[in-house]
């Protein structure tokens, strides 16, 4: 794969778990060495000069990365000494950065008494303590309700607006990709499927799709659907098939027509715009959403076994 | 960025998390105190050194020893805990060197044990178990900083090699168990045969606890000098395979 990700940027890597994203974040992180090519962070290589690589990039990991037996104030502190600020530095970019998440008030509570919401704002305030100028956020909403999530999304759009910095966000959720990112890579089993922008990615999809839910899809019903003028490809998916169609409105009546004639029975019909999802599914031929769900129960398991500890 | 403030920022952090957990404090004090009491008055009858030196003097010295062994190794085994809730990523993805870090890790775990041995030899002092003097404080504070050191630097180096904290068990049953009970922490060394003798001389902790029943003024065998040597040659091996290891670990 070879893209270039300029600063300013919102470049979303969307793709199923093992896709390879978190594999391509930890390389430019330093993190883990290529096994062949090369990359270069603010004209850095990552291989020869990890340590300046270092200092020019802020990180948000996947999975929880704090001292969860200290206060949220002294996680920052901390991480700020790793980065050798003096104290008046440190004060005054941790009261910053506290500002911009909302966690003001709870700074000088333990870590462990924060829901999982205000431990991902504190994980992205950190990140961005010292200035870097490309900031890594890994599946930064994975788990989270969707109420969090919006709230998170809102950070990250502030953050886009006000600093100039590159931001290079992995996810496997489609709505997050689209709402957020300038620019979306679709990665799918360590290869770039395809790099747009999300409204350029769904054009790909032109037109409408129309939905329909039969319990007895004939093949001959399926057939006589094809031959309707305008429609692009039918697909049968369990329970149901997909037109894609030009105009979805105009097709609708054609379709019961046909379904009458062969006696076919129709429960539900709906008609709507291609969103990112159908372009994965287009472009990989699987869907992402099983994914999302096993993941979402590891999750589960990492946090229960947090409480065992 | 420099290695000074890198260590001071570990340090600082192994001592605010220290200072804060009063559960794991008393926990640390339970099993020395419990063969400090128990073997101490209980194998009184039974067991004088030389016909002058009762048992629980005997093996005063060895039960601060124990303090700082259990103390440093659960200490440095800690990075297992920051490699499951990682913590150790935010660590080493910062563009500070690995022995510093390593180094700052270390100096924190020992400063913890040695506070805890400290509180041991205290109550070995008001007992009147041990004779301190200021001479003999200060080569036991060397003594236990050594032990320390290089035993938090031996679990780092275990600690970097495993994955997940279920090896936590096999490493108290396995090394620490017998590293302590093959001390002479809880008999004499001299007049030991066979293999016994053998293990307990290749043993690196027989010479701290010797060394300590030397600054504490109690009966000893080897000359304080030796045992100085063979810790600071212990600490060396331990810190050059740690560091290896720490080095290694890959996220």
């Amino acid at each position: 794969m070879s893209f270039e990700i300029e600063s300013g940027e919102l470049f979303g890597l969307l793709g199923p778990n093992g896709a390879g994203k978190t594999t391509l974040i930890s390389i430019l992180a330093t993190m883990l060495p290529a096994t062949r090519g090369s990359a270069t962070v603010c004209g850095f290589d990552v291989r020869t000069q990890a340590d300046q690589v270092r200092r020019s990039i802020g990180i948000v990991f996947q999975d929880p990365s704090l001292d969860d037996e200290l206060t949220g104030e002294e996680n920052l502190d901390f991480h700020a000494r790793l980065y050798g600020m003096d104290s008046r530095t440190r004060r005054s970019r941790r009261d910053e950065v506290l500002a911009l998440v909302d966690l003001e008030d709870r700074r000088n509570d333990l870590v462990k008494t924060y829901s999982g919401g205000m431990r991902r704002r504190l994980e992205i305030a950190r990140g961005l303590m010292h200035r870097p100028r490309v900031l890594f956020l890994d599946e930064p909403t994975l788990g989270l309700d969707p109420q969090t999530r919006r709230k998170i999304w809102h950070y990250i759009k502030d953050l886009k607006e006000s600093s100039g910095m590159a931001i290079i966000l992995t996810t496997h959720y489609m709505d997050e990709a689209d709402q957020l990112c300038t620019r979306i890579a679709i990665i799918d089993r360590g290869q770039i499927v395809a790099l747009d922008t999300p409204n350029a990615l769904k054009s790909h999809l032109a037109g409408d799709l129309v939905e329909l839910q039969t319990p007895s899809p004939s093949p001959e019903f399926i057939e006589h659907l094809g031959d309707i003028e305008d429609v692009d490809q039918v697909a049968v998916e369990d329970g149901g098939v997909v037109l894609t169609v030009a105009r979805g409105e105009s097709c609708v009546p054609r379709v019961f027509e046909i379904a009458q004639k062969l006696g076919v029975e129709i429960s539900t019909v709906s008609v709507r715009k291609p969103n990112l999802e159908d372009v994965f599914i287009k472009l990989t031929g699987r869907e992402i959403r099983e994914n999302a769900i096993a993941e979402v129960k590891d999750r589960i398991r990492i946090f229960m076994q947090r409480k065992r500890r | 960025m420099t290695v000074a403030s890198v260590i001071y920022t570990l340090w600082l952090r192994e001592v605010k998390r220290f200072s804060r957990s009063k559960s794991r404090l008393v926990g640390s004090f339970a099993l020395p105190g419990l063969f400090l009491i128990v073997l101490g008055t209980g194998m009184g009858g039974v067991f004088r050194y030389r016909e002058e030196v009762s048992y629980a003097s005997f093996i005063g010295p060895g039960i601060v020893v124990m303090s700082l062994l259990f103390s440093s190794m659960f200490g440095g085994m800690n990075v297992l805990w920051d490699k499951q809730f990682g913590f150790l990523k935010e660590i080493l993805v910062a563009p500070v060197g690995r022995m510093a870090i390593m180094t700052g890790k270390t100096l924190g775990t020992v400063t913890e044990s040695m506070l805890k041995g400290l509180v041991f030899l205290t109550a070995l002092a008001v007992w009147g178990l041990v004779r301190v003097d200021v001479p003999g404080l200060l080569l036991t504070l060397l003594f236990m900083f050594l032990i320390s050191g290089a035993f938090v630097s031996l679990a780092i180096a275990f600690a970097s090699r495993m994955n997940d904290p279920h090896g936590f068990p096999i490493v108290m049953n396995f090394i620490i168990m017998p590293i302590f009970f093959l001390s002479g922490a809880l008999f004499p060394v001299a007049g030991l045969s066979g293999w016994l003798s053998i293990v307990v001389h290749l043993n690196p902790l027989t010479y701290g606890v010797d060394g300590m029943r030397y600054a504490l003024g109690a009966p000893h065998e080897f000359s304080p000098l030796f045992n100085l040597g063979v810790l600071v040659g212990f600490w060396a091996v331990t810190t050059v395979v740690g560091g290896f290891l720490f080095n290694r670990i890959s996220i």
